[in-house]
């Protein structure tokens, strides 16, 4: 039976771990190699590198931390943060990793997600999607949007995409780690990202994202119910009982989270031995 | 020394990286001579079927695999390296194979109310039928990376070498003689997927 992924995800500035895992028997919390190596022993199914990295110049070094962490750990990675091109995703591909993950360049041109599909196969490409829950009482006045040019045309797609009208269930698509809204209805989104060839969604609830309350299991569910490829449920995991409900109610493929495990309140193991019992299909 | 045929699709740096790690003597390569001249030839790769041969196909290389294969070299496919021995996929209409063996590629079809994701991606398990020599230490249900929206049918069972569940069984492995495939990826499955590459390389060494 497939089992249910646990993913951890390391912010990496500047090549090194922000947060990192803070471990006796770790040799340097900041290294991505070790940290990785660290979560390869524990039993990750997966890992993502979120690249934070602020200046152009030092966008180069993430493929140095990709080619080096793909010598020694064997095992599905995902590189998100700063991809514009094509070019970035080949140069990420040929340094040894496996999917990448975009969420800016996907809302600025939906058209770069078909056209990375097409040149390096869907199952490479997951599309990262910020959401916030869309309050309909606020929805007119707190909200500076910036909405993407090619929504403004009158299309039956547009109309579909936008979100001029939020039910009291809508999620708006946010870009610059929730800042930026975008008058993009998320669900909608989710559905549009999968037409144009995304072979996966990564779904962070911006409500949700360091409150360690737990995931918006509302938005998980809408929206893994509304595609039929794999979803990534994260934000606001605080405890193991949040992972098992992502999956359980959220009906997530997988699920990830950072803080719980770089700050060594529960191992990957633990997580799944969680799972196990819960009745889950895990890998151990 | 080890051929990993280098095609343009696909994270093959994996696999190299992979095969150094279990001290395999390994090269990427795109050159028939090379290929030709190598032990045994490695074809990864994921994407789509139609790709898949057409830049073998440029790059003159889909007679220098079959001729290879046929004269007993030993051949591990991963991913579309299993897919493309078949005779056709149903991908975008009908497209040939290299038809090393009978049999189809088809797309898993699931029904609407369905929770089961296309592609199929993440861990899963493979029931050994018989373990291929290249799996003497791998012990049958163990968990395997898989990553694809296709799988084979192949006409004769005799060739079926793993079986994995995912809304039905499919054939996750094939063996016969000197080919091994895979529909998983050793070179993403950890601990356990280097052991194949390793055991692939032993078996290299031998033939």
């Amino acid at each position: 039976m497939l089992a249910k992924r646990i993913i951890p995800c390391l912010d990496v500035r500047d090549g090194r771990v922000v947060k990192g895992v803070n471990f006796v028997n770790i040799r340097d919390a900041g290294d991505p190699v070790d940290n990785a190596i660290f979560y390869d022993e524990q039993g990750a199914d997966e890992l993502v590198f979120l690249d934070i990295t602020a200046s152009h110049e030092k966008r180069k070094i993430i493929l140095d931390v990709v080619e080096k962490t793909a010598t020694d750990v064997f095992m599905p990675l995902t590189v998100g943060g700063g991809i514009k091109g094509l070019d970035d995703i080949r140069d990420l591909l040929n340094a040894g990793c496996d999917k990448v993950s975009i969420n800016t360049t996907a809302v600025n041109n939906p058209e770069f997600i078909k056209a990375a599909a097409e040149r390096f196969g869907s199952q490479c490409i997951v599309v990262a999607i910020d959401a916030k829950r869309v309050h309909d009482s606020r929805f007119e006045i707190d909200q500076k949007r910036e909405i993407p040019a090619w929504l403004n045309s009158s299309t039956e797609l547009n109309q579909r995409l936008f979100i001029f009208n939020p039910s009291e269930k809508a999620w708006e698509v946010y870009t610059h780690g929730g800042r930026r809204p975008k008058g993009i209805n998320a669900v909608e989104w989710a559905k549009y990202m999968e037409e144009l060839g995304a072979g996966e969604i990564l779904l962070t609830s911006m409500d949700r994202d360091g409150t360690k309350e737990g995931f918006d299991l509302e938005l998980t569910r809408a929206i893994s119910e509304s595609v039929s490829i794999p979803v990534i449920a994260s934000g606001g995991v605080g405890n193991l009982e949040h992972l098992y409900e992502g999956i359980s109610i959220g009906k997530a493929d997988a699920v990830l989270a950072a803080s719980i495990f770089h700050y060594r309140e529960y191992t990957v193991r633990q997580a799944k031995e969680y799972l196990k019992n819960k009745g889950l299909p895990v890998r151990l | 020394m080890i051929a990993i045929v280098d095609y343009g699709m696909g994270n093959i740096r994996s696999v190299e990286k992979g095969f150094l790690k279990v001290g395999a003597d390994a090269m990427v390569t795109s050159n028939p001579k090379v290929i030709s001249d190598a032990k045994a030839i490695v074809l990864p790769g994921v994407g789509a079927f139609k790709d898949c041969m057409k830049n073998l196909d440029d790059l003159k290389l889909l007679d220098t695999v079959v001729r290879e294969i046929q004269k007993g070299k030993p051949y591990l496919g991963i991913c579309l390296g299993l897919q493309i021995l078949f005779t056709e996929s149903e991908e975008f209409g009908i497209c040939k194979g290299l038809d090393v063996f009978k049999g189809r590629v088809v797309k898993f079809r699931f029904p609407d109310d369905s929770d089961l994701k296309i592609p199929h991606m993440g861990w899963n398990t493979v029931m050994l039928t018989p373990p291929p020599p290249i799996f003497d230490e791998i012990p049958d249900n163990s968990y395997f990376y898989f990553v694809h929206s296709f799988y084979v049918i192949p006409e004769d069972e005799e060739i079926i070498a793993g079986r994995t569940e995912y809304g039905l069984e499919f054939t996750s492995m094939v063996w016969k003689d000197n080919i091994f495939a895979t529909q998983f990826h050793p070179e993403k499955s950890q601990e356990l997927g280097l052991k194949i590459l390793k055991g692939f390389g032993e078996f290299a060494n031998k033939a």
